[in-house]
């Protein structure tokens, strides 16, 4: 592979801002057929460092480098005209947000189309042949009706398709894919990994940027871990994953949750080693009678869910069902995951589950007495039982409001906003979840992801609930703040004896925090069971396929000796 | 550039609030005063912006003037909010049939020249400042009323609300506490701008004698007042003309570089 011809050749680049370097002294190549992958969090410079090569480094700043070839121009002196040239024909470039990058008025096959147009002389005639060559090539099916389409009839899957089939229009030597899959699903996600993998062997070169190790393991072939600006390691992907030798990258690995059994820490603690916190059985019965109120008798769910069904009026005579006949029951002390794809219908379940959506048919209990069928009047005094979590924790707040503020509010039922008025309990909360007490007085928005989160378990804890509902709450963060938000859930579950309904797309994140599991697609239950049961050993072809496509589930035992 | 509009603006908006608080500390005669010897003078060093039929002085009836004029724009204003609040709120909050029937109402409303209706509300109650502040207020109450309609409709079905629902807030705490507040902040940036179109209006009516009664400096009173003698006497209709353009466009330039403060 030496003999290929590399394609970027990048020696002592870096990038600032004013006066703040993001980037320093980055060096790499990439060859034909050959897949570099960038790793690193946000505000590593990973992205940064892949713009600079297409001359889109942002405004106001400072680009150097002692060598900084792009298929064989010199990136330093080249005009912006030239950059224009190298970017539609030698470079593709793919980006996380495939809605935003299409625009919404045009046709898919007009976008596609743009780049041959600019860039060759070819007739009208043979561009919209070679549209449809593009289309194909990147599976989309019908590609004759695709074209046509414009971005919002597109799922996200098909979106992220029709962005690389217009970045390979021209067969560019060189892919630059910035965060290709984290928007989506699963399934979808390993299925354009194969297709950049397949671009590669075709003699692509290939720069791959995530902040997710595990996401990049199908298809680089070296790998560069970026911190802070600078590429503290790298080597070839088996080098990686199972020699690690900086302490980030050996973070970066543990905080990936596939194949650690529960309890395992998935962020480094102060701890010599990460401890397998095994459960006290005896503790768990404990919890169980403390929630069931009599010793000895058998455990009750917290929370149990019969059939339920709804569907959504979909134009004037059609209807969509939204789930149908989904039961489940969540045991004192225990997590409950529930996994599927975008449109399985997990979410409008933890809505009835959270009495914020009538079911059509079917009930919920908590705590044995009847939920989803009481007035919300009657509902209210008892709501303080049950907590939620979301995605977008932001925008679960008011905005007006101060960190403080919002658990002022909280921990006296709407009473006031004040934060002096529950400074104690406020303080106690904030440490509980591990923000400093001084960010009392700051606005949320002025928060990091992984901080906002973590003031809304503390909002959510704030009423003493037994039952916490967790929609999605990993999986807007990096997989190393994801490591860290994990472990305080796990930590609180063991310290409070909550419940958790937790719901995820993400098939590791779900078995390393769950003890039973429940299988979601287009609305029906597949299959539901032990958490190791489903794993080990899949019933449904279902759960074999998202099990398939889910990145280095099952094979990171040997990468997670730490 | 755009700073140097805004501190301009700001120092119009100053001038004109500080000629209505205190309008004898700028102005040099008695706006009433009237002296037939130098009437139709022309802008001069004794009087800067000239005189007026009767002899008084221009520049001190534009000053006089600042009272009534921004009082009726400002108070026009604020009851057109008020309409407004009520109607959007319940319009936004209070079900499909409340929200139905007042999306009518205002469509009625909207669909009636501002003017007109403001003119057939004076030809009910009879005119004075009272009934002209009324009548540009109804005017303006649909434009508001519809903003905040929208934007309770969009913050009820927010995350936010959901969020406080989940912890136990009845509807009416969700809407008193987090839905009116967050409602409000850019209705306030809408105001500012609702001044400058206010104060318009209402020296339009003053222009057909449906506002101030004569001779009370107000300006478009004053329009009114020079418009007999525009060939003669360009500068009785010019410089009030000029006090109410250089307010209503302050308060704009104003109102537009705040339209992002305040809301995330």
């Amino acid at each position: 592979m030496n003999e290929q011809q590399a394609i970027v050749e990048v020696k002592n680049l870096s990038v600032s801002f004013g006066g703040s370097k993001v980037v320093k002294d980055v060096s790499f190549t990439v060859r034909a057929g050959e897949c570099l992958a960038l790793v690193g969090e946000s505000g590593s410079g990973k992205s940064v460092t892949a713009r600079s090569l297409l001359g889109l480094a942002g405004p106001g700043s400072t680009v150097t480098a002692e060598t900084l070839t792009v298929a064989g121009q010199d990136g330093r002196s080249l005009s912006q005209r030239s950059w224009r040239t190298l970017r539609g024909k030698e470079v593709g470039f793919i980006l996380q947000d495939a809605l935003t990058s299409l625009d919404p008025l045009r046709t898919v096959g007009k976008e596609i189309d743009d780049s041959l147009r600019l860039h060759t002389r070819a007739s009208g005639a043979t561009r919209a042949t070679r549209v449809m060559e593009l289309l194909e090539a990147v599976g989309l099916d019908d590609p004759e009706r695709r074209a046509g389409q414009r971005s919002g009839e597109l799922s996200g899957g098909m979106r992220q398709r029709a962005l690389i089939a217009a970045a390979i229009a021209l067969d560019p030597q060189l892919i630059i894919a910035d965060e290709p899959t984290t928007a989506l699903d699963a399934t979808i996600a390993a299925s354009i990994m194969d297709l950049l993998g397949t671009l590669r062997q075709a003699g692509s070169g290939v720069l791959l940027i995530s902040h997710d190790l595990a996401a990049v393991a199908k298809v680089a072939d070296t790998i560069a871990v970026m911190q802070a600006g600078h590429i503290v390691e790298r080597g070839t992907r088996d080098q990686i994953f199972h020699d690690p030798q900086h302490p980030y990258t050996r973070a970066l690995l543990a905080a990936v949750p596939a194949g650690k059994p529960r309890f395992v820490k998935l962020s480094p603690t102060e701890e010599a080693s990460s401890q397998v916190h095994t459960r006290d059985s005896e503790q768990k019965v404990t919890a169980a009678e403390d929630a069931g109120g009599e010793a000895g008798a058998v455990v009750r769910p917290v929370l149990s869910a019969r059939k339920l069904s709804k569907s959504f009026a979909k134009g004037k005579h059609a209807t969509f069902m939204a789930i149908k006949d989904v039961s489940f029951e969540l045991l004192p002390g225990r997590t409950l995951g529930v996994v599927g794809e975008s449109g399985s219908g997990k979410t409008t379940t933890a809505r009835i589950v959270l009495g914020l959506l009538a079911p059509d048919a079917g009930a919920v209990e908590l705590f044995d007495e009847p939920w989803s069928s009481a007035r919300e009047v009657d509902r209210r005094s008892r709501r303080s039982q049950l907590g939620a979590i979301y995605q977008d924790p932001l925008s679960s707040f008011d905005p007006r409001l101060s960190v403080g503020s919002l658990l002022a509010d909280a921990v006296s039922f709407g009473a006031t906003r004040n934060p002096r008025s529950h400074a104690a309990r406020i303080t106690e909360l904030l440490q509980m979840v591990g923000l400093d007490a001084e960010m009392s007085g700051r606005n949320p928005a002025t928060l990091s992801g992984g901080q906002r989160q973590r003031l809304a378990i503390a909002r959510a804890l704030a009423p003493q609930p037994r039952v916490l509902i967790c929609d999605e709450p990993v999986s807007a963060l990096d997989v190393s703040v994801q490591a860290q938000v994990l472990d305080l859930l796990d930590e609180l579950q063991q310290r409070l004896g909550l419940s958790y309904v937790f719901i995820s797309h993400d098939l590791s994140v779900v078995r390393h925090m769950s003890d039973d599991v429940l299988v979601m697609r287009a609305g029906q239950v597949v299959e539901s069971g032990a958490t190791e049961r489903i794993f080990t050993s899949p019933r449904h072809d279902y759960t074999r396929a998202l099990l398939a496509a889910s990145p280095l589930v099952g094979t990171q035992e040997s990468g997670g000796g730490l | 550039m755009r700073q140097l509009f805004r501190v301009l603006a700001a120092v119009v908006l100053l001038f004109f609030i500080l000629a209505a608080i205190a309008p004898n500390l700028l102005a040099p005669f008695d706006p009433l005063a009237i002296d037939p010897a130098a009437a139709f003078s022309s802008p001069s060093a004794g009087h800067v912006l000239g005189t007026d039929e009767s002899g008084r002085d221009i520049y001190s009836r534009i000053i006089h003037g600042a009272r009534p004029s921004l009082l009726i724009g400002a108070m026009a204003t604020a009851i057109g909010l008020g309409i407004a609040l009520v109607l959007g709120t319940i319009a936004g909050f209070g079900g499909r049939w409340l929200d139905f029937g007042i999306g009518r109402i205002l469509e009625v409303l909207f669909a009636l020249p501002g003017l007109l209706l403001a003119l057939v509300f004076i030809a009910l109650a009879g005119p004075g400042v009272t009934t002209t502040v009324i009548a540009v207020g109804i005017t303006a109450a649909p434009g508001y009323a519809r903003i905040i309609r929208g934007q309770i409709l969009t913050l009820r079905s927010s995350p936010m609300v959901e969020a406080a629902t989940v912890l136990g807030r009845s509807r009416f705490h969700v809407l008193r506490v987090h839905i009116l507040p967050n409602a409000l902040a850019p209705i306030g940036v809408l105001a500012t701008l609702g001044l400058g179109q206010a104060i318009l209006w209402a020296a339009s009516l003053s222009f057909l004698g449906l506002g101030s009664p004569p001779p009370t400096p107000e300006w478009g009173a004053m329009l009114s007042a020079g418009r007999t003698y525009l060939s003669l006497a360009w500068w009785m209709t010019f410089f009030p003309g000029m006090a109410i353009v250089l307010v209503a466009a302050a308060a704009t330039v104003l109102g537009r570089s705040t339209k992002f403060g305040g809301v995330r």
